[in-house]
Protein backbone atom coordinates (compact mmCIF):
# COMPACT_ATOMS: atom_id res chain seq x y z
CA UNK A 1 0.00 0.00 0.00
CA UNK A 2 1.10 3.49 -0.52
CA UNK A 3 1.31 6.04 2.06
CA UNK A 4 0.82 9.60 2.35
CA UNK A 5 1.48 12.37 4.50
CA UNK A 6 -0.58 15.27 5.24
CA UNK A 7 0.04 18.42 7.05
CA UNK A 8 0.12 17.50 10.68
CA UNK A 9 -0.59 20.99 11.90
CA UNK A 10 -4.13 19.94 12.69
CA UNK A 11 -2.87 17.17 14.90
CA UNK A 12 -0.42 19.34 16.76
CA UNK A 13 -2.89 21.92 17.91
CA UNK A 14 -5.42 19.45 19.25
CA UNK A 15 -5.11 19.82 23.04
CA UNK A 16 -5.75 16.20 23.91
CA UNK A 17 -2.92 15.07 21.70
CA UNK A 18 -0.56 17.94 21.95
CA UNK A 19 2.03 16.36 24.17
CA UNK A 20 2.25 13.15 22.21
CA UNK A 21 2.18 14.76 18.84
CA UNK A 22 4.69 17.46 19.53
CA UNK A 23 7.07 14.86 20.79
CA UNK A 24 7.12 12.96 17.52
CA UNK A 25 6.42 15.44 14.80
CA UNK A 26 9.94 16.68 14.42
CA UNK A 27 11.95 17.38 11.29
CA UNK A 28 13.09 14.19 9.62
CA UNK A 29 16.24 12.94 11.24
CA UNK A 30 15.73 14.82 14.48
CA UNK A 31 14.18 11.84 16.27
CA UNK A 32 17.27 9.74 15.99
CA UNK A 33 18.89 11.63 18.83
CA UNK A 34 16.39 10.43 21.44
CA UNK A 35 18.41 7.66 22.98
CA UNK A 36 15.81 5.17 24.07
CA UNK A 37 14.27 5.12 20.63
CA UNK A 38 17.39 4.33 18.69
CA UNK A 39 19.45 1.33 17.79
CA UNK A 40 16.84 -1.30 18.56
CA UNK A 41 16.85 -3.73 15.65
CA UNK A 42 13.58 -4.12 13.84
CA UNK A 43 11.96 -7.47 14.40
CA UNK A 44 11.02 -7.67 10.75
CA UNK A 45 14.25 -7.46 8.83
CA UNK A 46 17.64 -7.04 10.44
CA UNK A 47 19.26 -6.42 7.05
CA UNK A 48 17.05 -3.58 6.00
CA UNK A 49 18.08 0.02 6.25
CA UNK A 50 16.41 2.15 8.80
CA UNK A 51 15.69 -0.30 11.59
CA UNK A 52 16.45 2.11 14.41
CA UNK A 53 13.08 2.13 16.09
CA UNK A 54 11.11 -0.76 17.47
CA UNK A 55 8.43 -1.81 15.06
CA UNK A 56 5.84 -1.96 17.85
CA UNK A 57 6.47 1.60 18.91
CA UNK A 58 6.37 2.96 15.39
CA UNK A 59 3.26 0.97 14.60
CA UNK A 60 1.29 2.12 17.65
CA UNK A 61 2.16 5.73 17.09
CA UNK A 62 1.54 5.52 13.37
CA UNK A 63 -1.91 4.15 14.22
CA UNK A 64 -2.48 7.06 16.58
CA UNK A 65 -1.38 9.45 13.86
CA UNK A 66 -3.74 7.91 11.35
CA UNK A 67 -6.58 8.09 13.85
CA UNK A 68 -5.88 11.74 14.51
CA UNK A 69 -5.85 12.43 10.77
CA UNK A 70 -9.07 10.51 10.23
CA UNK A 71 -11.17 12.32 12.81
CA UNK A 72 -11.73 16.01 12.89
CA UNK A 73 -12.75 15.93 16.54
CA UNK A 74 -11.05 14.21 19.44
CA UNK A 75 -14.04 12.17 20.59
CA UNK A 76 -13.68 8.43 21.10
CA UNK A 77 -14.16 6.48 17.90
CA UNK A 78 -15.25 2.88 17.23
CA UNK A 79 -13.21 2.38 14.09
CA UNK A 80 -10.20 0.36 15.16
CA UNK A 81 -6.96 0.54 13.23
CA UNK A 82 -5.82 -2.03 10.70
CA UNK A 83 -2.20 -2.66 9.82
CA UNK A 84 -1.99 -2.99 6.05
CA UNK A 85 1.76 -3.54 5.84
CA UNK A 86 4.60 -3.61 8.35
CA UNK A 87 7.96 -3.74 6.63
CA UNK A 88 11.14 -1.72 7.01
CA UNK A 89 10.51 -0.14 3.61
CA UNK A 90 6.97 0.86 4.44
CA UNK A 91 4.68 0.56 7.44
CA UNK A 92 1.09 1.27 6.50
CA UNK A 93 -1.83 1.67 8.89
CA UNK A 94 -5.46 2.27 8.05
CA UNK A 95 -7.90 4.10 10.31
CA UNK A 96 -11.39 4.41 8.85
CA UNK A 97 -10.92 6.16 5.49
CA UNK A 98 -7.41 7.38 6.24
CA UNK A 99 -4.18 5.53 5.55
CA UNK A 100 -0.86 6.58 7.08
CA UNK A 101 2.40 5.31 5.64
CA UNK A 102 5.76 5.52 7.38
CA UNK A 103 8.38 5.41 4.62
CA UNK A 104 11.81 3.80 4.96
CA UNK A 105 14.27 5.59 7.24
CA UNK A 106 16.69 6.17 4.39
CA UNK A 107 14.04 7.97 2.36
CA UNK A 108 15.33 11.35 1.25
CA UNK A 109 12.74 13.93 2.24
CA UNK A 110 13.33 16.37 -0.65
CA UNK A 111 12.99 13.54 -3.17
CA UNK A 112 9.87 12.15 -1.52
CA UNK A 113 8.34 15.62 -1.53
CA UNK A 114 9.07 16.01 -5.25
CA UNK A 115 7.47 12.61 -5.89
CA UNK A 116 4.40 13.57 -3.86
CA UNK A 117 4.11 16.82 -5.77
CA UNK A 118 4.30 14.93 -9.05
CA UNK A 119 1.46 12.71 -7.86
CA UNK A 120 -0.75 15.70 -7.12
CA UNK A 121 -0.51 16.67 -10.80
CA UNK A 122 -1.84 13.28 -11.91
CA UNK A 123 -5.23 12.86 -10.21
CA UNK A 124 -6.50 10.54 -12.95
CA UNK A 125 -3.55 8.19 -12.63
CA UNK A 126 -2.18 8.23 -9.08
CA UNK A 127 -4.12 8.19 -5.82
CA UNK A 128 -4.08 11.69 -4.39
CA UNK A 129 -2.35 12.31 -1.06
CA UNK A 130 -4.39 13.98 1.67
CA UNK A 131 -1.70 16.63 1.93
CA UNK A 132 1.31 17.42 -0.20
CA UNK A 133 4.21 17.30 2.25
CA UNK A 134 5.51 14.53 4.53
CA UNK A 135 5.85 14.79 8.29
CA UNK A 136 8.30 12.84 10.45
CA UNK A 137 7.67 10.11 13.01
CA UNK A 138 10.70 8.50 14.65
CA UNK A 139 12.86 9.74 11.83
CA UNK A 140 10.65 8.19 9.19
CA UNK A 141 8.71 10.40 6.80
CA UNK A 142 4.95 9.80 7.08
CA UNK A 143 2.41 10.50 4.37
CA UNK A 144 -1.42 10.32 4.51
CA UNK A 145 -3.76 8.92 1.87
CA UNK A 146 -7.41 8.08 1.41
CA UNK A 147 -8.23 4.41 1.72
CA UNK A 148 -8.64 2.58 -1.59
CA UNK A 149 -9.80 -1.00 -2.16
CA UNK A 150 -6.93 -3.21 -3.35
CA UNK A 151 -6.92 -6.14 -5.76
CA UNK A 152 -8.18 -9.19 -3.85
CA UNK A 153 -5.04 -11.24 -3.05
CA UNK A 154 -7.19 -14.36 -2.94
CA UNK A 155 -8.51 -13.74 -6.42
CA UNK A 156 -5.66 -12.53 -8.62
CA UNK A 157 -7.56 -13.89 -11.61
CA UNK A 158 -9.66 -10.75 -11.26
CA UNK A 159 -6.54 -8.60 -11.70
CA UNK A 160 -7.36 -5.43 -13.64
CA UNK A 161 -4.65 -5.87 -16.26
CA UNK A 162 -6.27 -3.50 -18.73
CA UNK A 163 -6.71 -0.78 -16.13
CA UNK A 164 -3.13 -1.18 -14.95
CA UNK A 165 -1.84 -0.91 -18.52
CA UNK A 166 -4.00 2.09 -19.33
CA UNK A 167 -2.87 3.93 -16.17
CA UNK A 168 0.77 3.20 -17.00
CA UNK A 169 0.32 4.46 -20.55
CA UNK A 170 -1.16 7.70 -19.22
CA UNK A 171 1.67 8.04 -16.70
CA UNK A 172 4.33 7.46 -19.37
CA UNK A 173 2.70 10.00 -21.69
CA UNK A 174 2.74 12.74 -19.05
CA UNK A 175 5.70 15.12 -19.22
CA UNK A 176 7.86 14.60 -16.15
CA UNK A 177 8.04 17.57 -13.76
CA UNK A 178 11.35 19.40 -13.74
CA UNK A 179 13.73 18.16 -11.09
CA UNK A 180 12.02 14.82 -10.47
CA UNK A 181 14.68 12.25 -9.49
CA UNK A 182 15.20 9.00 -11.42
CA UNK A 183 12.80 6.13 -10.82
CA UNK A 184 14.29 3.64 -8.44
CA UNK A 185 13.72 0.32 -10.19
CA UNK A 186 17.40 -0.45 -10.89
CA UNK A 187 18.37 0.66 -7.37
CA UNK A 188 15.84 -1.75 -5.88
CA UNK A 189 17.18 -4.56 -8.05
CA UNK A 190 20.72 -3.78 -6.93
CA UNK A 191 19.63 -3.92 -3.29
CA UNK A 192 18.06 -7.33 -3.85
CA UNK A 193 21.40 -8.54 -5.14
CA UNK A 194 23.21 -7.22 -2.06
CA UNK A 195 20.73 -9.05 0.15
CA UNK A 196 21.26 -12.25 -1.86
CA UNK A 197 25.04 -12.04 -1.52
CA UNK A 198 24.75 -11.51 2.22
CA UNK A 199 22.07 -14.09 2.93
CA UNK A 200 22.87 -16.93 0.56
CA UNK A 201 26.48 -16.83 -0.65
CA UNK A 202 26.68 -20.63 -0.89
CA UNK A 203 23.21 -21.51 -2.16
CA UNK A 204 23.37 -23.33 -5.52
CA UNK A 205 20.89 -20.86 -7.02
CA UNK A 206 23.00 -17.84 -6.15
CA UNK A 207 25.63 -18.33 -8.86
CA UNK A 208 23.25 -18.38 -11.86
CA UNK A 209 21.36 -15.38 -10.46
CA UNK A 210 24.58 -13.40 -10.02
CA UNK A 211 25.75 -14.43 -13.51
CA UNK A 212 22.52 -13.18 -15.07
CA UNK A 213 22.84 -9.94 -13.09
CA UNK A 214 26.42 -9.30 -14.20
CA UNK A 215 25.43 -9.71 -17.87
CA UNK A 216 22.97 -6.80 -17.66
CA UNK A 217 23.87 -3.34 -18.96
CA UNK A 218 25.25 -1.03 -16.29
CA UNK A 219 22.16 1.20 -16.28
CA UNK A 220 19.95 -1.75 -15.34
CA UNK A 221 22.26 -2.42 -12.37
CA UNK A 222 22.06 1.19 -11.13
CA UNK A 223 25.69 1.74 -12.04
CA UNK A 224 25.05 4.25 -14.80
CA UNK A 225 22.26 6.69 -15.68
CA UNK A 226 19.29 5.16 -17.46
CA UNK A 227 19.19 5.72 -21.22
CA UNK A 228 15.86 7.54 -20.84
CA UNK A 229 15.93 10.41 -18.35
CA UNK A 230 12.72 12.11 -19.43
CA UNK A 231 9.86 9.63 -19.21
CA UNK A 232 7.77 9.54 -16.04
CA UNK A 233 7.71 6.01 -14.59
CA UNK A 234 6.15 4.33 -11.56
CA UNK A 235 9.21 2.21 -10.81
CA UNK A 236 7.64 -0.63 -8.82
CA UNK A 237 4.53 -1.93 -10.55
CA UNK A 238 2.84 -5.05 -9.20
CA UNK A 239 -0.74 -5.95 -8.36
CA UNK A 240 -0.39 -4.50 -4.86
CA UNK A 241 0.05 -1.07 -6.44
CA UNK A 242 -3.53 -0.70 -7.63
CA UNK A 243 -6.54 0.43 -5.62
CA UNK A 244 -10.08 1.51 -6.37
CA UNK A 245 -10.93 4.91 -4.99
CA UNK A 246 -13.45 5.61 -3.66
CA UNK A 247 -13.72 2.06 -2.32
CA UNK A 248 -15.14 -0.35 -3.18
CA UNK A 249 -15.90 0.34 -6.84
CA UNK A 250 -14.36 3.67 -7.81
CA UNK A 251 -11.88 3.91 -10.68
CA UNK A 252 -8.52 2.16 -10.37
CA UNK A 253 -5.55 4.29 -9.39
CA UNK A 254 -1.84 3.59 -8.98
CA UNK A 255 -0.38 3.94 -5.50
CA UNK A 256 3.09 4.13 -3.92
CA UNK A 257 5.20 7.04 -5.09
CA UNK A 258 8.41 5.89 -3.38
CA UNK A 259 10.05 4.78 -6.62
CA UNK A 260 8.34 7.24 -8.96
CA UNK A 261 10.68 9.14 -11.26
CA UNK A 262 12.18 9.48 -14.70
CA UNK A 263 13.56 6.47 -16.53
CA UNK A 264 13.02 3.66 -18.99
CA UNK A 265 9.24 3.13 -19.12
CA UNK A 266 9.59 -0.51 -20.21
CA UNK A 267 10.64 -1.14 -16.60
CA UNK A 268 7.00 -0.64 -15.58
CA UNK A 269 5.88 -3.38 -18.00
CA UNK A 270 8.70 -5.69 -17.07
CA UNK A 271 7.22 -7.49 -14.07
CA UNK A 272 4.26 -8.88 -15.99
CA UNK A 273 6.65 -9.49 -18.90
CA UNK A 274 9.02 -11.40 -16.62
CA UNK A 275 6.19 -13.46 -15.10
CA UNK A 276 5.04 -14.35 -18.60
CA UNK A 277 8.54 -15.19 -19.76
CA UNK A 278 9.09 -17.41 -16.73
CA UNK A 279 5.98 -19.41 -17.58
CA UNK A 280 4.06 -18.10 -14.54
CA UNK A 281 1.62 -15.62 -16.05
CA UNK A 282 -0.68 -17.17 -18.68
CA UNK A 283 -0.05 -15.80 -22.18
CA UNK A 284 -3.57 -14.41 -22.48
CA UNK A 285 -3.16 -12.23 -19.38
CA UNK A 286 0.16 -10.90 -20.64
CA UNK A 287 -1.39 -10.27 -24.06
CA UNK A 288 -4.32 -8.40 -22.52
CA UNK A 289 -1.95 -6.20 -20.54
CA UNK A 290 0.32 -5.45 -23.49
CA UNK A 291 -2.56 -4.85 -25.91
CA UNK A 292 -4.27 -2.43 -23.51
CA UNK A 293 -1.00 -0.52 -23.06
CA UNK A 294 -0.61 -0.17 -26.80
CA UNK A 295 -4.24 0.78 -27.31
CA UNK A 296 -3.78 3.57 -24.77
CA UNK A 297 -0.79 4.89 -26.72
CA UNK A 298 1.86 3.86 -24.22
CA UNK A 299 5.32 4.88 -25.48
CA UNK A 300 7.44 2.17 -23.82
CA UNK A 301 7.13 -0.35 -26.64
CA UNK A 302 6.61 -0.05 -30.40
CA UNK A 303 2.95 0.18 -31.38
CA UNK A 304 3.09 -3.25 -32.98
CA UNK A 305 5.51 -6.05 -33.67
CA UNK A 306 7.81 -7.82 -31.26
CA UNK A 307 8.14 -5.80 -28.00
CA UNK A 308 10.99 -7.91 -26.65
CA UNK A 309 13.92 -5.92 -28.03
CA UNK A 310 12.74 -3.19 -25.62
CA UNK A 311 11.44 -5.41 -22.82
CA UNK A 312 14.35 -7.83 -22.70
CA UNK A 313 16.73 -5.98 -20.37
CA UNK A 314 14.12 -4.74 -17.86
CA UNK A 315 12.40 -8.15 -17.80
CA UNK A 316 15.74 -9.85 -17.19
CA UNK A 317 16.49 -7.39 -14.40
CA UNK A 318 13.16 -8.00 -12.68
CA UNK A 319 13.47 -11.76 -13.11
CA UNK A 320 16.90 -11.58 -11.49
CA UNK A 321 15.57 -9.33 -8.71
CA UNK A 322 12.66 -11.69 -8.05
CA UNK A 323 14.97 -14.70 -8.00
CA UNK A 324 17.40 -12.93 -5.65
CA UNK A 325 14.66 -12.06 -3.19
CA UNK A 326 13.20 -15.55 -3.38
CA UNK A 327 16.52 -17.27 -2.70
CA UNK A 328 17.40 -14.89 0.14
CA UNK A 329 14.00 -15.35 1.77
CA UNK A 330 14.11 -19.13 1.40
CA UNK A 331 17.57 -19.30 2.98
CA UNK A 332 16.57 -16.94 5.79
CA UNK A 333 13.52 -19.12 6.46
CA UNK A 334 15.55 -22.34 6.23
CA UNK A 335 13.36 -23.86 3.53
CA UNK A 336 13.95 -25.08 -0.04
CA UNK A 337 12.82 -23.10 -3.08
CA UNK A 338 9.28 -23.87 -4.16
CA UNK A 339 8.32 -24.65 -7.75
CA UNK A 340 7.58 -21.04 -8.67
CA UNK A 341 10.79 -19.71 -7.15
CA UNK A 342 12.76 -22.42 -8.93
CA UNK A 343 11.15 -21.42 -12.23
CA UNK A 344 12.47 -17.88 -11.80
CA UNK A 345 15.95 -19.14 -10.92
CA UNK A 346 15.85 -21.44 -13.97
CA UNK A 347 15.07 -18.44 -16.16
CA UNK A 348 18.18 -16.70 -14.78
CA UNK A 349 20.18 -19.81 -15.63
CA UNK A 350 18.89 -19.80 -19.22
CA UNK A 351 19.90 -16.14 -19.61
CA UNK A 352 23.51 -17.31 -19.61
CA UNK A 353 23.06 -18.84 -23.04
CA UNK A 354 21.25 -15.87 -24.57
CA UNK A 355 22.97 -12.46 -24.36
CA UNK A 356 20.69 -9.48 -23.64
CA UNK A 357 19.05 -7.85 -26.61
CA UNK A 358 20.19 -4.27 -26.75
CA UNK A 359 17.41 -2.01 -27.89
CA UNK A 360 18.37 0.63 -30.40
CA UNK A 361 19.95 3.58 -28.68
CA UNK A 362 20.26 1.84 -25.32
CA UNK A 363 23.99 1.70 -24.90
CA UNK A 364 25.63 -0.68 -22.52
CA UNK B 1 25.82 -25.89 -24.33
CA UNK B 2 28.37 -26.47 -27.05
CA UNK B 3 27.70 -27.43 -30.62
CA UNK B 4 28.37 -31.20 -31.04
CA UNK B 5 29.72 -30.52 -34.51
CA UNK B 6 31.99 -27.48 -34.26
CA UNK B 7 32.02 -26.92 -30.44
CA UNK B 8 31.07 -23.26 -30.67
CA UNK B 9 28.55 -22.04 -28.02
CA UNK B 10 24.89 -22.60 -28.81
CA UNK B 11 22.28 -19.93 -28.08
CA UNK B 12 18.73 -20.73 -27.04
CA UNK B 13 15.76 -19.18 -28.80
CA UNK B 14 12.10 -19.66 -27.89
CA UNK B 15 9.71 -19.13 -30.71
CA UNK B 16 6.04 -20.05 -30.51
CA UNK B 17 6.70 -22.40 -27.65
CA UNK B 18 9.47 -24.32 -29.37
CA UNK B 19 12.88 -24.05 -27.77
CA UNK B 20 15.64 -24.05 -30.34
CA UNK B 21 19.40 -24.09 -29.80
CA UNK B 22 21.38 -22.58 -32.63
CA UNK B 23 25.15 -22.77 -32.95
CA UNK B 24 26.85 -19.38 -33.09
CA UNK B 25 29.54 -20.91 -35.31
CA UNK B 26 28.12 -23.22 -37.96
CA UNK B 27 24.48 -22.07 -37.44
CA UNK B 28 23.36 -25.67 -36.96
CA UNK B 29 20.15 -26.17 -34.99
CA UNK B 30 19.51 -28.57 -32.12
CA UNK B 31 15.96 -29.60 -31.20
CA UNK B 32 14.79 -31.22 -27.98
CA UNK B 33 12.79 -34.44 -28.05
CA UNK B 34 9.34 -33.84 -29.54
CA UNK B 35 10.14 -30.41 -30.90
CA UNK B 36 10.48 -31.50 -34.52
CA UNK B 37 6.92 -32.77 -34.20
CA UNK B 38 5.90 -29.47 -32.59
CA UNK B 39 7.44 -27.57 -35.50
CA UNK B 40 5.66 -29.82 -37.98
CA UNK B 41 2.38 -29.16 -36.20
CA UNK B 42 3.01 -25.41 -36.27
CA UNK B 43 3.77 -25.59 -39.97
CA UNK B 44 0.44 -27.37 -40.50
CA UNK B 45 -1.38 -24.65 -38.55
CA UNK B 46 0.29 -22.00 -40.66
CA UNK B 47 -1.41 -23.21 -43.83
CA UNK B 48 -4.78 -23.82 -42.17
CA UNK B 49 -7.47 -21.14 -41.79
CA UNK B 50 -7.31 -19.19 -38.56
CA UNK B 51 -9.12 -20.85 -35.66
CA UNK B 52 -12.47 -19.37 -34.66
CA UNK B 53 -12.27 -16.57 -32.07
CA UNK B 54 -12.05 -17.87 -28.55
CA UNK B 55 -10.75 -21.28 -29.55
CA UNK B 56 -7.97 -22.45 -27.27
CA UNK B 57 -4.55 -22.21 -28.86
CA UNK B 58 -2.08 -25.02 -28.58
CA UNK B 59 0.76 -22.49 -28.43
CA UNK B 60 0.76 -18.85 -27.42
CA UNK B 61 1.11 -16.46 -30.27
CA UNK B 62 2.79 -13.76 -28.21
CA UNK B 63 6.55 -13.50 -28.75
CA UNK B 64 8.73 -14.48 -25.81
CA UNK B 65 12.40 -13.92 -25.00
CA UNK B 66 15.07 -16.49 -25.72
CA UNK B 67 15.57 -17.17 -22.01
CA UNK B 68 11.86 -17.75 -21.43
CA UNK B 69 10.30 -20.94 -20.12
CA UNK B 70 8.93 -23.37 -22.69
CA UNK B 71 5.27 -22.35 -22.91
CA UNK B 72 2.43 -24.77 -23.33
CA UNK B 73 4.65 -27.73 -24.12
CA UNK B 74 4.21 -31.35 -23.22
CA UNK B 75 3.49 -31.14 -19.54
CA UNK B 76 6.70 -29.29 -18.73
CA UNK B 77 7.09 -25.56 -18.34
CA UNK B 78 4.13 -23.32 -17.73
CA UNK B 79 3.25 -23.24 -14.06
CA UNK B 80 -0.16 -21.74 -14.62
CA UNK B 81 -3.36 -23.63 -14.88
CA UNK B 82 -6.83 -23.61 -13.47
CA UNK B 83 -5.45 -22.96 -10.01
CA UNK B 84 -2.71 -20.43 -9.57
CA UNK B 85 0.25 -21.51 -7.51
CA UNK B 86 0.05 -19.91 -4.07
CA UNK B 87 3.64 -18.74 -4.29
CA UNK B 88 2.96 -16.98 -7.58
CA UNK B 89 -0.13 -15.41 -6.05
CA UNK B 90 2.16 -13.85 -3.45
CA UNK B 91 4.72 -12.83 -6.09
CA UNK B 92 2.05 -10.90 -8.00
CA UNK B 93 1.72 -8.55 -5.04
CA UNK B 94 5.38 -8.19 -4.05
CA UNK B 95 8.14 -5.76 -4.92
Amino acid sequence: MPAQLGSCAGILVRPSRRALSRRWLLPVGACTATGNLTCVPSRTDPHAPGSHVTADLLLSELAATAKAKAHAAAEPCPCGATTLADRPDGTVVRHADTVAKAHATDTLLPELTLRLTAATHLPGVLLQPLSPTPVALHGRPVTFWPYGAPVDPDNPDAAPWEDAATLLAALHRTPAPTGLPPMRGPVKASRAMARLRAAAPAHPATAPVLRAWSALPRWARAEAPMPDTNTLCHGDLHLGQLVRHPAPDGPWRLIDVDDLGTGVPAWDLARPAAWYACGLLPPDEWTRFLAAYRTAGGPAVPADGDPWPVLDVPARALTVQTAARAVAKAVEAGRPLDEVEQAVVDACDRMGTAPPELAAGYAK
Amino acid sequence: MQCPKCHAPMHTYNRNGVQIEQCSGCRGIFLDYGELEALTRLEGQWSQPAPPPGAPQAYPSAPAPAWGAPHGGHGHGGHYGHKRHKSFGHMLFSS
